[in-house]
């Protein structure tokens, strides 16, 4: 490897035998990036910051927390009232996995749209869904810990899920309990799941982040870059566009935490758990309720439960439902209609999850379920035969096909 | 870019979404609008009125203390609340707080010291009930954070007693609360016109003490609040100006890119 010559003796007799300083040189200053990256290019970053903050924070509760039903609760009140920035690390804590959600998401109709699912990053796209799905696990055994009444409740709802499984169903249920009902075993083993996930979690980033570098970014034309005019170091000019963006989030997420920490969380859960009392309605946290939507639609326990791991598996195989060799949404004049129409159900569900399964809730759930399902299976595999897409541009520094005129003057910086 | 702004549209949908599926939630425990008041401790710049919240503490003490514990509340806290050492020292040794065992092995009673928390008034849920008709009075130190839009329903719930609508039949031992949900609740209206005699003077209304109460009740769900809502104010403003000069560094630096 022809590396960096570093000026300092130090750093260079260490990179010498570590080339520690050399990788971080390629992957600042030499690796690649289009030079076309919108904002919507920002929310990865964040959300590798957002995972930081999150583990910073787990990790000081975790020094005060006590993992038992006749403490839990207490405990995290204590955080809240006698450790010194107690309440703000546990605000912090509590909203972020709010944040880290909407950041995620964003991220994931970022590659929705763009294609970026397409190769070749189709396992960039799949580790990403495994990040997704380990961020869900880790959320709902979080949220069970402080030991409210939506603690208690969702993880009985949730954990009986998995009896409808056939034939292993009662045992997955019990080995989740460790025992024969949501007890102290449960709350003992969802904290230390809670611990372990988040570390998991980076681990996959990091394969997420190698199989990112191997081809580089995507971008908003979904087209390869061609050479050295298409691409700018990612230090410094992303690096700044990071931190103006980590800027802009910090804002909106301090505002939240220091002016309406409770309103994202449910009131029930400053309820201590009680076994005896069944709140009126059990509502998961509003990052779940999509899938929430679509366990209820279906009648029957069992394909409901399917059908919810479903709506996320699906994701897995997307890169061989989207068959069209175009990857970004501005240039396909139908995948972008229904792009949207797909963008407006999952919000549809989200709201659906909230109401009480009855009455016209049902049918919309049902309806907006199938949807869900119709605009991957049916609908993206048709498109990738029907649609015609428009032309492409030729390469990223000329985005106009044809016309030297418009916007081409400049390039070549 | 098309999409950049199309994509902006969705996550501005997802938050509308977001607070559309809140409101059911905050809605599904009351059964009628709550109405609004102002309280001094709402909106960022939000402070609490020391004089409300001791009228508000002499309330808890002298009417919902003989029902409800105040579990996360110990003497010393009540500083936040403008009393000096001696005054709480005061206060504290009014109550007689269980300890021990001695070196006799005996548990013994003591007057009660800063560091101590409030004593509930019952040995445990089964005399609370006993003594209340069955029904359980809750512990008040959450209340505020544990009721969808606390603040209002607690001030709503304080003064919503009344005499049933013609048709409403009320069981037996619970009382018409136009704001409670399901309307009966086995609590008593707690605060009638002048049931405390204030320490300030102040006239003791049912609204005066509804107020008051609801503002201790918010402090002791939430004793950092002015705390939090100071630093804030800072927080945001120095993210701001931190923000707005990223932004001109990024300009900066990337004006030489077409
Ligand atoms: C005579 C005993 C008694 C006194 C005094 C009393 N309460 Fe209660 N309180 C109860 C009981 C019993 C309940 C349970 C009511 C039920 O579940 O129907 C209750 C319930 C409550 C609730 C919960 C309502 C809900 O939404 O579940 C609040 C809030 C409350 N009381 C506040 C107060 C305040 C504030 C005071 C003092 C001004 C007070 N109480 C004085 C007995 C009392
Ligand atoms: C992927 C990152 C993480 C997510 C999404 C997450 C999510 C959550 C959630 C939703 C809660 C409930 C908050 C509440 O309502 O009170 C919670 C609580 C908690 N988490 Fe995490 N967490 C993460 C990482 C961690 C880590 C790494 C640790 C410890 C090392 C940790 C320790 C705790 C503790 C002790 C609590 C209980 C205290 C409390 O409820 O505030 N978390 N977490």
């Amino acid at each position: 490897m022809s590396g960096p010559n570093f000026s300092n003796p130090v750093v260079r007799w260490i990179d010498h035998r570590l080339p520690v300083f050399t990788f971080m040189h390629h992957e600042m200053h030499e690796y690649p990036t289009p030079k076309n990256l919108n904002y919507w290019w920002n929310f990865g970053s964040l959300a590798g910051i957002v995972l930081v903050i999150m583990l910073l924070t787990g990790i000081i509760l975790a020094m005060h927390y006590t993992p038992h039903v006749d403490y839990a609760f207490q405990s995290v009140e204590r955080i809240m009232r006698d450790v010194n920035y107690g309440w703000l690390i546990r605000y912090i804590h509590a909203n972020g996995a709010s944040f880290f959600f909407i950041v995620v998401y964003i991220h994931i109709f970022r590659g929705l749209y763009y294609g970026s699912y397409k190769a070749p990053r189709e396992l960039l796209w799949m580790l990403g869904v495994v990040i997704l799905l380990l961020m869900m696990a880790t959320a709902f055994m979080g949220y069970v810990l402080p030991w409210g009444q939506m603690s208690f409740w969702g993880a009985t709802v949730i954990t009986n899920l998995f009896s409808a499984l056939p034939g292993v169903g009662e045992w997955i249920v019990t080995l989740l309990w460790g025992g024969f009902s949501v007890d102290n075993p449960t709350l003992n083993r969802f904290f230390s799941l809670h611990y372990l996930l988040p570390f998991v979690i980076v681990g996959v980033v990091v394969l997420h982040i190698v199989a990112l570098h191997r081809f580089g970014s995507n971008n908003p034309l979904g087209i390869d870059v061609r050479g050295k005019q298409d691409s700018i170091p990612f230090h410094p000019y992303y690096t700044v566009k990071d931190m103006f963006g980590l800027g802009v989030f910090l804002t909106i997420f301090a505002a939240v935490v220091f002016f309406m920490p409770n309103a994202m969380g449910h009131p029930d859960n400053y309820i201590p758990a009680n076994p005896l009392v069944t709140p009126a309605h059990i509502v998961p946290e509003w990052y779940f309720l999509p899938f929430y939507a679509i366990l209820r639609a279906v009648p029957d326990k069992l394909l409901g439960v399917l059908a919810m791991f479903a709506a996320i598996a699906v994701l897995f195989i997307l890169p061989w439902l989207d068959r069209s060799p175009v990857r970004s949404a501005t240039f396909r004049p139908l995948f972008k209609i229904f792009f949207w129409i797909f963008a407006a159900n999952c919000v549809l569900l989200t709201y659906l999850g909230g109401k009480p399964a009855e009455g016209i809730y049902v049918i919309l759930s049902r309806l907006a379920t199938v949807y869900y399902f119709f605009h991957f299976l049916i609908l993206l595999p048709g498109l990738s035969i029907f649609e015609t897409p428009k032309p492409l541009p030729r390469s990223i520094s000329q985005p106009v096909l044809g016309s030297g005129t418009a916007g081409a003057s400049k390039e070549n910086s | 870019m098309m999409g950049a702004r199309g994509l902006l549209t969705v996550a501005a949908a997802a938050l509308v979404s977001l607070g559309l599926t809140a409101a059911p939630a905050k809605a599904a425990g009351n059964a009628v609008e709550l109405p609004s008041q102002n309280w001094s401790f709402a909106g960022i710049f939000g402070t609490f009125d020391r004089g409300e919240l001791q009228r508000g503490f002499q309330v808890y003490k002298e009417v919902c203390a003989g029902c409800h514990s105040l579990d996360y509340i110990a003497f010393r806290n009540l500083a936040d609340l403008g009393f000096n050492e001696l005054e709480i020292k005061a206060i504290a040794a009014e109550y007689e707080v269980q300890d021990g065992p001695n070196d006799d092995g005996e548990m013994f009673d003591r007057p009660g010291l800063p560091a101590d928390r409030f004593p509930a008034p019952f040995a445990n849920d089964n005399a609370a009930r006993a003594s209340n008709g069955g029904a359980l009075p809750p512990d008040l130190s959450l209340m505020v954070d544990a009721r969808p839009n606390g603040a209002n329903y607690l001030y709503a719930l304080m003064t919503g007693y009344g005499d049933a609508p013609s048709g409403v039949t009320v069981a037996e031992g619970m009382s018409y609360n136009a704001y409670f949900p399901g309307h009966q609740i086995a609590m008593p209206a707690p605060i009638a016109d002048d049931g405390v005699e204030y320490a300030d003077g102040t006239k003791a209304t049912v609204d005066q003490q509804a107020r008051d109460i609801t503002a201790f009740l918010t402090w002791a769900a939430e004793p950092n609040l002015e705390e939090r809502k100071r630093m804030g104010v800072m927080a945001v403003l120095f993210l701001l100006v931190m923000t707005g000069l990223l932004y001109a560094s990024k300009r900066k630096i990337w004006a030489d890119v077409h």
